[in-house]
């Protein structure tokens, strides 16, 4: 027994080195910018970046935008599906695994061909139209974890009751979805909505392709033309990430001390 | 009659209600990848054939195709092998459980942590001028880089994967380690077997299903990721999904209809690698009723 603890904390002490040192690494960097002494310059020259501000900016509209939207979509199917459509659920939840094995590169190259100028639904037309195309592919990207968190809510809630109760009380269908539903499962909605963020935040891909100026390809910018600015921006994007996965934790304890309901 | 119409009416507006969500996923994940798919198979005339696929056979592909196999299987399995000894340690080490909720929460983050900014940390940690560089050069006189190392390449971008991917492994592992029952183990004590002999014959055959899932959703994760090998390599290191980011941007391949052959492959082998993941995944459930 002895052993396998003294072992158990060599295995922890080798993770540790591993994850922190990068992020020491990175730390320490970003305060080299001036020679000879740290400073938080790097920073300074990061945060009155035009630039900076305007993409991050940006890429925080769509991730609210993609939250609001994608809940609108995902929370009335996940409960109608319970509700009226439970045959139907291995097929829904095959669909919203589905961005975890399609590569995101591959989805966003099957809007290019299918939305461009020359298609029946031209999107990529106008900034507009591609602003809304990037939000519908943020959609796609997060539905794995929306769905999963806002049905994993739904789960704990009897939505049979709670609609019949609303409905013997007079309720109508917008009553029901967002006095009734919405409030019950709204720490899935927050789950849901925080990893949302964390993803759209940094996300690349989808953007870099759709020529949208959104924080992810201004940090691959960024990285290619300085020196000091990129491990600031790796530590500030560290610092988003760890916030959102920090209220994720938070709301996630509140949803196990609220009353469980099989 | 007049009860069989009022059925169907409820069940049209049964399907009713999914029908948004039917559309979206419609127009913005199913129909773009099978026009992709549907393309790989015709000509830029129009006609159908194979000779796309044959193409993939090109050296250039090929090569690509290789790289990112190899990388995607290196970093799955270094990150299976290290996330497994790490959810070993904080289920099954004894350690003190505010080691184990710190873990928890540090993978959370650290497996969403990927893309452009972790390519950024392993530049100012391993790249020419980094911390851990300078440091072994002015403390011990070792130039990293006179080894050959070199973070722009196939085991750079490998060491930078497995900051996703171990902690990915953990978050998942964790919870079948949990289902290792004590009484399985204090039977087997029982029985006389020795601690090697309860890992191989009882425990490692009841995790294996987890196990190989996990690589493989591991595999698949590394093989579509993109961000961060384009931010660490710019576009020197020649993976599929680097090439076919090329590709989109300026037809590199010189034939729209191989970029959409190039993306076929990519969805089958992540395909592949999902399709047994899900089968393995339901064959470990059966232990953890």
């Amino acid at each position: 027994m002895k052993s396998s603890r003294l072992l158990a904390w060599i295995a922890i002490a080798i993770g540790v080195i591993y994850f922190i040192v990068p992020l020491i690494g990175t730390f320490e960097f970003s305060l080299r910018m001036r020679r000879g002494e740290y400073t938080f310059d790097a920073y300074q020259s990061v945060f009155s970046d035009l630039q900076f501000r305007a993409t991050f900016g940006y890429s925080m509209l769509m991730a609210l935008l993609t939250i609001v939207f994608g809940m609108l979509l995902v929370v009335p199917t996940a409960y109608w599906v319970r509700l009226r459509l439970p045959q139907i659920r291995p097929v829904i939840e095959f669909i919203t695994l589905l961005p975890l094995v399609i590569p995101a590169i591959v989805i966003v190259f099957g809007y290019l061909r299918l939305y461009n100028s020359s298609s029946w639904l031209p999107l990529t037309n106008t900034t507009s139209g591609t602003n809304v195309l990037l939000m519908f592919s943020y959609m796609t990207l997060s539905l794995p974890y929306m769905y999963r968190a806002v049905d994993t809510a739904m789960r704990a809630i009897d939505v049979a009751t709670l609609t019949e109760a609303a409905e013997s009380l007079g309720a109508k269908w917008p009553t029901i979805m967002f006095r009734c539903i919405f409030p019950n499962v709204m720490s899935g909605v927050l789950s849901g909505a925080f990893i949302t963020f964390a993803i759209v935040m940094g996300e690349f891909t989808m953007a870099a392709l759709l020529n949208r100026p959104a924080f992810g390809p201004y940090l691959q910018l960024v990285g290619a033309n300085k020196a000091y600015e990129p491990s600031a921006l790796a530590i500030i994007a560290f610092a988003i990430t760890w916030l959102s996965m920090g209220f994720l934790q938070l709301v996630s304890r509140f949803q196990k001390t609220a009353p469980l309901k099989a | 009659m007049s009860t069989a119409t009022l059925i169907d009416r409820r069940k049209v507006i049964d399907w009713l209600g999914i029908a948004p969500f039917m559309i979206f996923a419609l127009m913005f994940l199913i129909l773009p990848t099978l026009y992709l798919v549907a393309g790989a198979f015709f000509n830029p005339q129009g006609e159908f054939t194979f000779q796309n696929i044959k193409d993939l056979t090109h050296p250039t592909i090929l090569s690509a195709y290789w790289i990112s196999i190899k990388v995607s299987v290196a970093s799955s399995l270094g990150g299976a092998l290290i996330g497994f000894f790490l959810a070993w340690a904080i289920v099954l080490g004894g350690l003190p459980s505010w080691i184990r909720s710190g873990m928890l929460t540090f993978s959370g983050v650290a497996s969403n942590f990927a893309g452009v900014p972790l390519a950024f940390a392993f530049i100012a940690t391993l790249g020419r001028t980094g911390l851990v560089t300078v440091f072994l050069n002015e403390w011990f006189g070792f130039n990293l880089y006179s080894t050959g190392f070199n973070l722009l390449s196939f085991f750079g971008l490998t060491i930078t994967y497995m900051f996703f991917q171990i902690p990915l492994m953990v978050l998942i592992l964790t919870p079948a380690l949990d289902g290792l029952k004590k009484e399985w183990r204090e039977a087997s004590e029982i029985l006389g077997a020795s601690n090697w002999q309860y890992w191989r014959l009882v425990a490692l055959p009841i995790l294996w299903p987890s196990l190989m899932g996990t690589t493989l959703l591991l595999f698949a994760n590394a093989f579509g990721a993109i961000a961060t090998a384009y931010a660490l390599t710019g576009s020197s290191l020649n993976i599929v999904p680097i090439l076919l980011y090329a590709q989109i941007r300026g037809d590199v391949l010189h034939n729209p209809n191989l970029g959409y052959a190039l993306a076929l492959g990519m969805i089958v082998i992540t395909g592949a690698s999902n399709i047994l993941y899900i089968w393995l995944r339901s064959r470990a459930e059966r232990w953890q009723k």
